[in-house]
């Protein structure tokens, strides 16, 4: 079953972002804290996207959707305008952002610790960055 | 939502956490952290025993006073986080970087 969240590009609805994750990750075998993660994960996408690729346009959207299917969940943010390819983007090091007191910085990094593998793709207008997560048997 | 309350002690200021801390209201516990360095602050405690979620945008926060709390002295405290909101400042290694305590009284012993 797939389930679909359109999203508005205004970061307060990053709270709406997480209560559709929640209900959907809790009936996988995936423990709280991956649970957790994995909505902190597509939470710091989103608001990557809502901020810099829409600067928090109100009229544009984002839609997330996902699906488990065969051990595997997969989340797929898609958008479009100027894309974000997460895949080619150098993470700063952790004591590099501390040094240079910034405040950004820190959410890619959690995204490559947290997800499985990670995609990312463009065709015309739209972008397309899929997160994974294995899912163990139950 | 977020409440941030401050509260003053005797050898310390408290700042309780209530809620969840993102890309949306990150700014706020910027601005009570600035607040208290404004009033000269030395010692500054984040209660985080009702802090639900905490993204980059509120870690980004904590970690952009690293430096300058070493520099002005200023020591930084969070206690109570629960085990979800705790492994992901361990995710970043935060835990490495920020004095972190499970308990209060810990927190209150680190600053006398």
């Amino acid at each position: 079953m797939k389930h679909e969240l359109k999203l508005y590009c205004d970061t307060t609805r990053l709270s709406d972002l997480r209560i559709f994750l929640s209900e959907i990750l809790q009936n996988t075998s995936l423990s709280e804290i991956e649970q957790h993660q994995v909505t902190l994960a597509v939470d710091e996408v989103c608001a990557n996207l809502i901020i810099h690729s829409h600067g928090c346009n109100g009229e544009e959207f984002i839609q997330i959707g996902v699906e488990k299917d065969a051990g595997l969940l997969k989340i797929e943010i898609r958008d479009s305008g100027e894309g974000f390819n997460i895949t080619e983007y150098r993470e700063p090091e952790i004591n590099h952002v501390k040094k240079a007191k910034r405040k950004g910085g820190l959410g890619i990094i959690l995204v490559k610790k947290i997800m499985d593998k990670i995609e990312f793709e463009t065709s015309g207008k739209q972008n397309t960055c899929r997160l994974f997560k294995n899912l163990k048997s139950k | 939502m977020l409440k941030i309350e401050t509260t003053k002690e005797t050898n310390y200021h408290l700042i309780q956490l209530i809620g969840e801390v993102d890309a949306s209201n990150s700014v706020e516990l910027d601005e009570a952290i600035v607040d208290l360095i404004e009033q000269e602050a030395k010692n500054i405690l984040i209660d985080g025993t009702q802090l639900d979620y905490i993204s980059s945008a509120g870690l980004g926060v904590f970690m952009s006073y690293i430096e300058d709390f070493e520099e002005k002295n200023i020591t930084l405290v969070i206690f109570g986080l629960n085990e979800k909101v705790f492994q992901v400042f361990k995710i970043l290694g935060l835990d490495h970087l920020i004095n972190i305590k499970s308990k209060k009284i810990e927190a209150v012993q680190e600053i006398e």
